[in-house]
């Protein structure tokens, strides 16, 4: 987010570009995921947002973050998702009523939500810009003082968001055990 | 790059290099890999020639085939969904081309050198499965929506005892840079003796057997082949493909062989490098610069001999069941994988 501000000041214009073209791809997909009359069509095009999503991490050098999206997102989530879509409904060609009856509803609350979000990425960053990050990728320091905050100040949530993982891993099986 | 050849290159040149670079290090071991192992060591092991015709002992016989495949009418189905159909084979073909930037080929002969390179690699490579599962279903074909799904859930499943079996390796070399892996393998000592180095096949022998395990898996090479299982499903998520996007598959699938082989003999091999105390480096940054061109051939040297354990056990031994693959990932690979870590964490801190 805070190339938003870079462009305005004109620094690190290459950067700026590579955003602006990702951040266009970005929303015409997610624009796509509500449009689509193909629920597998939609997630392919959610896969391409979380994926731009991974490029923008890049730009800002933070390779680990990137890293992590890609991870989680391309290959653990929208895998799952294809997975279950395609054992349950998958059709070829557009189906109807796929949108929800309410979806006018969603509108104003998309609005809120990216005026909430805006509000407060701007708020904290006010005027600052960062500096031009040296992308030599040998120790990265942004990648060093994640590990060292999520092993040091931040040990106890780190653990306890272990936990919920273990909790939904035994939901699963519960969930898969029938007898 | 640049130190290697005393000259300044500018930024577009690099870029060049690195684009030749990635071409000829994802295409050339996939030629290699098909032409050694698909056509000749699998001929000799069922007493036969093999392709002998196409220039001396058949070496030309590759580009014949691609000549032939890439003449072919690229049909898709009536019912299929038409985009995603083609774009599938891409798909699975760019993961590989995403995988050979992390691999390093010699000090300074590195696409990109990621801090979290073994973190990337495990990420990257699970792209793949996306586009398998989307030819799967793309294809409107039974057959390739089972393969799909089959191949989804192997590739899932293999992952996991992947990542952990990785983890070994991390633990033990304090980095998940893959060339500060290698300088931590070949500057290593046995018991005082240096003249070997200390390749993590050594200390990890349990993580190497089951990376290599997974491997097998995550390529669908023989025993795990059920996914495209040609006895059940025709030829799994690939039946409806033919001419250049079935050559894509193909090219991909060897392709991937070799750039797991490569990213297998950095992590437990010792990768570009030869033991540093032969020529009295010290670290990496001691090393000459002429490893930049001998690296790379070390490294596909170890590649070629990892490859081709890989096809020897993918010719001799007969597809699992699918079940049986699913249990032993879970309640066979990911226990044991697990258990190395913890050993090889409480040896790392007693020590």
């Amino acid at each position: 987010m805070n190339s938003v501000i870079l462009a305005a000041d004109g620094v690190n214009v290459a950067q700026n570009v590579g955003f602006g073209i990702i951040a266009a791809v970005m929303i015409f997909a997610a624009l796509a995921v509500v449009t689509t009359k193909n629920v597998v069509h939609a997630a392919l095009w959610l896969a391409m947002v979380l994926a731009g999503m991974a490029a923008q991490y890049i730009l800002a050098a933070a390779e680990f973050v990137a890293v992590s999206q890609v991870m989680v997102y391309i290959g653990a989530v929208m895998v799952l998702f294809l997975f279950g879509i395609m054992l349950t409904r998958a059709q070829i060609g557009s189906e109807t009523g796929l949108n929800n009856k309410s979806w006018a509803v969603g509108i104003p609350v998309a609005v809120v939500l990216f005026g909430l979000l805006a509000y407060v990425v701007l708020d904290a960053v006010e005027d600052s810009t960062i500096a031009e990050v040296e992308l030599t990728g040998a120790n990265n320091e942004a990648t060093l003082e994640i590990a060292d905050r999520v092993l040091s100040p931040y040990l106890a949530p780190f653990f306890g968001m272990t936990f919920v993982l273990l909790a939904a891993a035994i939901g699963a099986i519960v969930l898969a055990r029938k007898d | 790059m640049i130190s290697a050849l005393a000259v300044e290159i500018p930024y577009w040149g690099q870029s060049i290099f690195r684009v030749i670079g990635g071409l000829v290090a994802v295409l050339l071991p996939a030629g290699g890999i098909v032409y050694l192992f698909l056509f000749k060591m699998m001929s000799f092991m069922q007493s036969r020639l093999g392709p002998m015709e196409a220039g001396p002992y058949g070496s030309m016989q590759l580009l014949a085939e691609v000549g032939k495949w890439m003449q072919k009418e690229d049909i898709a189905p009536d019912n299929a969904d038409k985009a995603i159909f083609k774009i599938a084979p891409l798909v699975v073909l760019l993961s590989t081309f995403l995988l050979i930037v992390v691999v390093p080929f010699g000090p300074d002969a590195v696409f990109a050198d990621f801090d979290t390179g073994v973190f990337y690699f495990l990420a990257v490579g699970s792209i793949s499965v996306l586009g398998i599962l989307i030819a799967g279903w793309s294809s409107a074909n039974k057959y390739s929506l089972l393969g799909g799904l089959r191949a989804a859930g192997q590739l899932i499943a293999y992952e996991l005892p992947m990542v952990l079996a990785t983890l070994g390796v991390v633990i033990q070399a304090e980095s998940m840079n893959l060339n500060r892996i290698i300088e931590v393998q070949n500057t290593g000592e046995i018991f005082g003796f240096g003249g070997l180095g200390n390749p993590f096949i050594l200390t990890q022998f349990v993580g190497f057997l089951i990376f290599m395990i997974a491997v097998q898996a995550e390529l669908t090479q023989a025993p795990f082949d059920m996914p495209i299982a040609e006895s059940e499903l025709v030829s799994g998520y690939m039946t409806e493909y033919t001419g250049f996007r079935f050559l894509i598959f193909f090219i991909a699938e060897f392709a991937t062989a070799g750039v797991f082989a490569f990213i297998a003999s950095v992590l437990f091999l010792g990768g570009w490098g030869v033991p540093f105390d032969w020529f009295g480096w010290s670290n990496i940054d001691d090393v000459d610069w002429w490893m930049n061109l001998v690296g790379p051939v070390i490294l596909a040297t170890k590649m070629f001999a990892l490859v081709g354990i890989i096809m020897w056990v993918r010719f001799s031994y007969p597809r699992f069941r699918e079940d049986q693959l699913q249990t032993f990932a879970w309640k066979f690979l990911i226990p044991i994988s697990l258990a190395n870590i913890a050993v090889t964490a409480i040896l790392k801190v007693a020590i």
